[in-house]
């Protein structure tokens, strides 16, 4: 074998050393020495390899079975008597998470054969594990899921969410809470379509995202609240100029620039055209690339070059944003109701409006809308429990400790006492404002599945000047087009 | 006498023995029964690496979610590689990495090595492991600590600082320092995951180099001196030529090392700013993980293995055709 093959790179090198560069010729040479071994040992490997691939050579991915929702319960709580372990996955962080310990700990005294198994996640760890932990065995009974097509859609999609509408029967859910909190858990059975059909994922707490401001800073630079869009970004001006940081803006956690970007958009497009595309109601028929778009990114970038947020937000963290802006940095910031607990809900030096309208006298839009929901696994072996267990994590009770958390709350008729002029309390009365008037436009990242890591990215990589309005709004709208062709 | 009738005894037990054997075979020849020796190895490497790069070359050729069944799709997630941008992108990056995670740690390991070789100092077992120190602890590990050195936040009054610029400010080059901070600045982010990188992998070339000088016969130095070399030529000369194979083990090693570059990447950047420091192996992990793009993944995996084959393939017979010269 290598007298034959010595034998031919002799002639090679006979025939190759007159032309061609060095370069080449060994490695023509060297790939001519090995040839037979090579050539052996690809035969096995290509004998292996077609041999694996025939047995295997099936669709990848476990045929989807949809359970229809378990019947209306006659009797409500947990009626079973033997001793259950629920397992519950969340992401809740810092008072809230606290609360939750209490909460569960209140509802294992309620029923002392319920034993719960917390697992807590951080909102990143929980986007990543969720699908594995509930495409496996042993799911996890009640999970946060995320609303949207990443996550939540992803889950029904593959039938791994039970239908709860029997549930929202017998525990009058659908009697708490206004539609539009449901319809964002709501998808077709098959998960083709969004924000119709049954009901994945329950919750009495909502979100608003909108601009905190530091009273103290306000009335010293002599500003009044902004009213229009235009004011606000005079009052940018005259921040800039007094030498404060306009906007305190930390972004290299990536979701916190989704939510500036949002709050600008908000004010450039109507609030059908986001739901709609949000939603993916009209397929591809609505683009990302419209004027309206352009003018939101080449606002922010404005914003970015006169130096209206903190100076170096590319590399900074958001939880030191907020304890900045806590400590007194920043006239503004544009984030959601969570951060009343890092302020303290008490406090009347910030305060909270929505960002208002870029006409005089139009409605403030704000994001945001229902909270992290609660759902249960398809493969749960106590659903009725899970169930209650939902039913007590979303009373009047659960929510009385959550608001001053910030949380808000959406169910009819819970009374919580709020001191006015506390930023806890402006926080409260814009979103009830905002969903009185319908201004409330849900979360863009849900869009599509990979619209998350899209919007991060090109919103970093705008912010840093590295893409133009143009080319950033052309970049989303492929992910966008490409998503909605794949549905059609 | 007794002895020699002994022998032959021997001898010919043994022929008869030999002679009732059939086939004949010599020590070291291959025989069948081979395969039965390498059975146990192939069977657990079959089921835990053949079979699942089987399934992976399966999932390849479908749109898949990771969940729900997959579309075939054939070939479009190979063809993505050649039209994607951002898949280019990443390799562009790891072809920048390669200068501080491959060229730069030969480069100060040898130096370092003839150095170190040419002086005596006490304890140098001692400063040997220290220098090793970064290759053995994990790479998620240090890029903690290293997070830490470049301080994970921007350069700002009011945030948190890292050591690295405290010193820098101490000897006057504050100025230097990127607001966004080192990992969050788009031209810093890249060289600073390299550095982290040097770091770790100057040590093992530093190690390996010394041990090869340290193996080159000393009688090779002295007639260099003889023949009047200086410094340069001897290490020209003798050095070199004397640590080809620790010089072939280190370049494929790290080369290999750099397109799989992962752990620091999900520890110092998660792949930004924007998609700045987003390498293959991160790209792959999150589209399985992340974005739900398991055959897209697959794809880009089954590439990559490619990639490292032809290029592992092609330095180590570029190098030994060297050392045939």
């Amino acid at each position: 074998m290598d007298l034959r093959c010595s034998g031919r790179v002799t002639r090679i090198r006979a025939v190759a050393g007159s032309q061609g560069p060095a370069i080449a010729r060994t490695i023509w040479e060297v790939s001519m020495r090995q040839r037979v071994r090579f050539t052996r040992r690809a035969g096995v490997l290509a004998l292996i390899s077609t041999l694996a691939l025939a047995a295997m050579s099936c669709t990848p991915g476990s045929k989807v079975t949809h359970k229809s929702a378990p019947p209306v319960p006659t009797i409500t709580g947990v009626t079973e008597t033997g001793p259950i372990t629920l397992t519950i996955w969340d992401q809740e962080s810092g008072q809230v998470s606290r609360i939750w310990d209490q909460l569960n700990t209140e509802f294992e005294q309620k029923y002392p054969n319920v034993t719960i198994k917390r697992v807590n996640r951080d909102f990143g760890e929980l986007k990543t594990l969720l699908k594995l932990a509930m495409s496996g065995p042993h799911p996890p009974d009640v999970v946060e899921a995320n609303q949207g097509w990443p996550d939540m859609g992803q889950l029904v999609k593959a039938g791994l969410l039970l239908p709860l509408d029997n549930y929202a029967k017998a525990y009058g859910w659908d009697q708490r809470v206004s539609e539009n909190v449901l319809s964002v858990s709501r998808w077709t059975p098959d998960g083709t379509q969004f924000g119709t059909g049954e009901l994945f994922g329950y919750t009495t707490m909502g979100e608003i995202v909108g601009v905190y401001y530091n009273k103290t800073i306000l009335d010293k630079l002599g500003l009044s609240l902004p009213t229009t869009f235009a004011e606000f970004e005079q009052a940018l001006a005259t921040a800039k100029q007094a030498g404060e940081i306009p906007i305190e803006f930390a972004n290299s956690d990536g979701f916190p620039g989704i939510h500036e970007f949002a709050t600008i958009q908000d004010q450039t497009d109507t609030e059908t055209y986001l739901t709609d595309f949000i939603f993916g109601l009209q397929g591809n028929q609505l683009s990302f690339d419209t004027p309206e778009n352009i003018q939101a990114a080449t606002t922010i970038q404005d914003w970015v070059n006169k130096g209206y947020f903190t100076p170096g937000f590319g590399g900074a963290g958001y939880d030191d944003a907020v304890n900045l802006f806590a400590k007194g940095e920043g006239l503004f910031m544009i984030t959601g109701n969570w951060i009343v607990q890092n302020l303290g809900a008490k406090n009347t030096n910030f305060g909270f409006f929505l960002m208002p309208s870029m006409q005089t006298g139009g409605t403030a839009v704000g994001t945001g809308g229902a909270g992290f929901p609660l759902s249960i696994a398809a493969g749960s072996q106590h659903p009725d429990a899970a169930a209650a267990y939902i039913d007590w994590m979303t009373s009047d009770h659960a929510a009385q400790m959550l608001v001053p958390t910030g949380e808000i709350p959406l169910a009819t008729g819970v009374t919580t006492s709020i001191p006015t002029g506390t930023v806890l309390s402006d926080v409260i009365n814009a979103a009830a404002s905002a969903s009185a008037s319908n201004a409330i436009v849900p979360y863009e990242d849900w869009a599509t599945p990979t619209f998350y890591n899209t919007l991060v990215a090109g919103i970093q990589e705008l912010m840093a000047m590295r893409l133009t309005p143009q080319e950033f709004v052309s970049q989303v709208e492929e992910d966008y087009s490409k998503f909605q062709s794949s549905r059609a | 006498m007794q002895q020699e009738t002994e022998i032959a005894a021997a001898v010919a037990v043994g022929s008869r023995r030999r002679g009732r054997r059939k086939p004949e075979y010599l020590p070291g020849e291959s025989r069948r029964i081979g395969y039965l020796y390498v059975a146990p190895a192939f069977i657990i490497y079959a089921a835990f690496n053949l079979y699942q790069l089987g399934q992976g070359v399966n999932i390849s050729f479908y749109n898949w979610d990771g969940l729900t069944p997959g579309t075939w799709v054939g070939l479009a997630n190979y063809r993505e590689f050649f039209t994607d941008p951002s898949i280019r992108e990443t390799y562009m990056h790891v072809l920048e990495l390669m200068v501080f995670y491959a060229l730069a740690p030969i480069a100060i390991g040898l130096s370092l090595a003839v150095m170190l070789s040419r002086i005596r100092i006490r304890g140098l077992t001692f400063f040997r492991m220290l220098l090793f120190l970064p290759m053995v602890i994990t790479d998620i590990v240090t890029a903690v600590a290293w997070v830490w050195i470049y301080g994970s936040s921007a350069n700002i009054p009011g945030h948190p600082e890292g050591p690295l610029n405290v010193v820098l400010k101490a000897v006057g080059l504050g100025r230097f320092i990127p607001t966004e901070g080192w990992l969050g600045n788009f031209h810093t982010a890249l060289p600073a995951v390299g550095v982290f990188g040097m770091w770790g992998g100057f040590g093992f070339s530093l190690i390996l180099f010394l041990a090869g000088i340290m193996k080159i016969p000393s009688s090779l130095y002295e007639a260099a001196r003889v023949d009047g070399a200086n410094a340069w030529h001897e290490f020209r000369a003798v050095t070199l030529p004397g640590l080809r194979y620790e010089l072939q083990v280190v370049l494929v090693l790290s080369v290999i090392g750099t397109l799989g570059t992962f752990d620091e990447i999900y520890v110092l950047t998660s792949g930004g700013p924007g998609t700045e420091t987003s390498v293959p192996a991160w790209q792959i992990w999150s589209r399985l993980f992340n974005t739900g793009q398991v055959g897209s993944a697959a794809a880009l995996g089954l590439i990559m293995m490619v990639i490292v084959f032809a290029v592992t393939y092609t330095l180590n017979k570029l190098l030994e055709r060297g050392a045939g010269d």
